[in-house]
């Protein structure tokens, strides 16, 4: 059995300006001690489907308007708060991406570290503070005991980060989501966080979540990775058949704009257009506006994601068909 | 060989740092660009490299005046910007132009876009009244936006269209230089690329010599024809951007460049990657020697005890490092 179980999950945000579809009909599954990445654009729902497993949507204006998240027989989006307390924080930990505005700038790193285990467990609070030391270490804080009673300001952003890392992993949860942790420290900064994570994951043997919109990241962490498009899942395989033969014209041409993987001197891929406007979805294939391979029939129905081969799904129909050849 | 059209020498710049709330007392300084020696030809694009903190906006900002230098000379097409009147650097202004990172907010959201590019064309009375229109349309038209979009505003575009206003403003004066500072940081990776494109198609057409300061390394490659990195305040290698990203020589771009994420699950984990511990230094307290040096892992006793100047390093490349010849 899965440990997390997505099922056609839809976050809308009601506005005075119509309705938000960010995220839009997403199922998925995250198997123990796999890790998942999630891979998108700005405003493609990656963020939301996470925010919205951890209960931190804002309702209003968010609200969930169907679907499920099963994590070991419970729903997450149904149960009671009481249940979801049980849960969230404990077996499921989140990180975010700004590690400068995510720790409280008033308390001290040890209170902030210890205050999942006061909450969830019954340990005293030398017992949590003795934790939280190793934990410290565990993610490469040097000399902790004197920095854990630090404040925030005092620690650099990488160092941040780790301080995050450990609140997150204090209560050793089965599923950690990762929401883009890197994307503002530096490369050197990155390659020792994505390191971290690596070796705590194999460590801990959790299952981790990682959003981001950088396809190196995914590449060098993931074992499967999913591709979203306006608030859908637009293809979904393992990293390796991803990156070597992708089947959907989006995850194609995001690939194709990454400079590293063209010629120099040659005009960058561009892909033409932008984003659609989520409240304002196109009848059909959300990404027909911008493929050089729609046709009408992709403007008629959104199509839905099916496995074209074992492991591997994709949500075009002309693919489907048989009807693209990318080298044509 | 077209000329130098701005020459930096041995440009520095020192932010004092104080201590005491009534009574102020300079304790110290913070060398945020510590002895910079470069200069860029006619219609050449510049890449500027590091991590944060490592003084490439300040270098950018001083090569536009926005702050004084502490020491040094700027050299614009001869002319010392030092020693110039207010009235020269009233004109050397028109030659050198911005685009900065965020175009969320450097852009007047209460001004139109036809406002916005027709300031400078009438503070610097390029353009009587009755010519601005026109020249309004030819730079909309320029940077790939439909004259009739003159009359909105900010917010009623996309990232990728804002930052092709910024870019548009930039060339209302017709600059010999633009200094852009991460202008496709904040943009999705479709997004970056038609900016990208749009830049090195702009510095081609109008000869335009272009400054690209960016943390993407893969992004500098594509577009730059040389680059500098630099490292706390100073430049620590210099060459023509492909030598200088695939053939690294300073062990600090050998290490940034081992922690770009290649987008390809082979590649990824077949690869060693350098990671480098801890943080930058502080550029109040830079270690002595070769400010690399703690984090080094090839260094010795010898690079604790000088300042390693640039030597040359290859054909039209340089490097600051003592052990060059001795690295593996």
């Amino acid at each position: 059995m899965p440990l997390l179980t997505v099922t056609d999950l839809r976050t809308h945000f009601h506005t005075r300006n119509g309705v938000y579809r960010a995220v839009d009909g997403v199922s998925f599954e995250v198997e123990r001690g796999e890790t998942l990445g999630m891979v998108g654009e700005s405003g493609s729902g990656k963020s939301v489907t996470c925010y919205s497993i951890m209960g931190l949507v804002p309702q209003p204006p968010g609200r969930i308007e169907s679907g499920s998240a099963m994590f070991n027989g419970v729903d997450l989006l149904r149960c009671s708060p009481a249940e979801a307390r049980s849960v969230r924080g404990k077996r499921v930990s989140m990180i975010f991406q700004d590690p400068m505005t995510s720790l409280n700038p008033y308390l001290r790193i040890s209170e902030q570290v210890i205050e999942p285990l006061l909450i969830h467990e019954n340990v005293s609070k030398r017992e949590a503070l003795a934790r939280a030391l190793r934990m410290m270490e565990a993610v490469g804080i040097s000399d902790a005991a004197h920095r854990i009673h630090a404040y925030p300001h005092e620690f650099s952003g990488g160092m941040r980060q780790r301080v995050m890392i450990a609140m997150a992993l204090i209560t050793r949860p089965e599923l950690l989501i990762a929401d883009e942790p890197t994307t503002a420290l530096d490369v050197t900064v990155q390659a020792q966080i994505l390191e971290l994570i690596r070796r705590l994951q194999r460590e801990l043997g959790m299952a981790v979540i990682y959003v981001t919109h950088d396809l190196g990241v995914v590449a060098g962490l993931c074992d499967r990775v999913q591709v979203m498009y306006a608030g859908r899942i637009v293809e979904r395989a393992g990293a390796s058949a991803l990156f070597r033969s992708p089947l959907h014209p989006y995850t194609r041409a995001l690939q194709r704009s990454i400079p590293s993987l063209q010629p120099k001197g040659r005009e960058l891929f561009t892909i033409p257009g932008v984003p659609p406007d989520a409240s304002k979805p196109p009848p059909g294939c959300a990404f027909a506006p911008r493929c050089g391979f729609a046709d009408d029939a992709c403007n008629a129905a959104v199509p839905d994601l099916a496995e074209a081969a074992p492991g591997h799904s994709h949500a075009c129909i002309r693919m489907r068909a048989g009807e693209i050849n990318w080298d044509a | 060989m077209a000329e130098n059209i701005l020459e930096l020498r041995d440009v520095r710049t020192y932010f004092p740092v104080h201590k005491g709330f009534l009574l102020k007392r300079q304790t110290g300084s913070v060398r945020a660009v510590d002895g910079v020696t470069l200069s860029i030809r006619q219609g050449e694009v510049l890449g500027l490299v590091g991590e944060s903190g490592c003084g490439k906006s300040t270098l950018a900002r001083t090569i536009l005046h926005l702050v004084p230098a502490t020491g040094g000379v700027v050299i614009l097409n001869g002319r010392n910007l030092g020693e110039a009147s207010r009235a020269e650097m009233l004109a050397c202004r028109r030659d050198l132009q911005m685009v900065f990172q965020d175009p969320y907010a450097s852009l007047n959201p209460r001004m139109t876009v036809h406002a916005m590019l027709a300031e400078p064309l009438l503070a610097h009375r390029i353009c009587s009244k009755g010519d601005v229109q026109g020249r309004v349309d030819e730079l909309m038209s320029t940077v790939g936006l439909a004259p009739r979009f003159a009359r909105k505003y900010p917010h009623e575009f996309s990232g990728g269209q804002r930052q092709r206003i910024a870019i548009a403003r930039a060339l209302a004066l017709r600059p010999r230089i633009i200094v852009a500072d991460e202008p496709v940081s904040a943009l999705d990776v479709s997004i970056q690329a038609q900016i990208l494109n749009l830049l090195s198609q702009l510095c081609r057409e109008m000869s335009l010599a272009l400054i690209f300061i960016a943390h993407d390394l893969s992004v500098v490659r594509h577009i730059s024809d040389r680059v500098a990195v630099m490292y706390l305040g100073k430049i620590v290698e210099l060459g023509p951007a492909e030598d200088v990203i695939d053939r690294p020589r300073h062990p600090y771009t050998r290490a940034l460049v081992s922690a770009i994420p290649v987008p390809d699950p082979e590649v990824e984990r077949a690869r060693q990657r350098i990671v480098l511990a801890g943080d930058p230094p502080s550029p109040i307290n830079p270690p002595p020697g070769c400010a690399f040096h703690p984090r080094c892992p090839h260094a010795v006793g010898r690079c604790r005890e000088a300042v390693p100047p640039l030597v040359p390093a290859g054909p039209s490349r340089q490097a600051a490092c003592i052990r060059l010849d001795e690295l593996p």
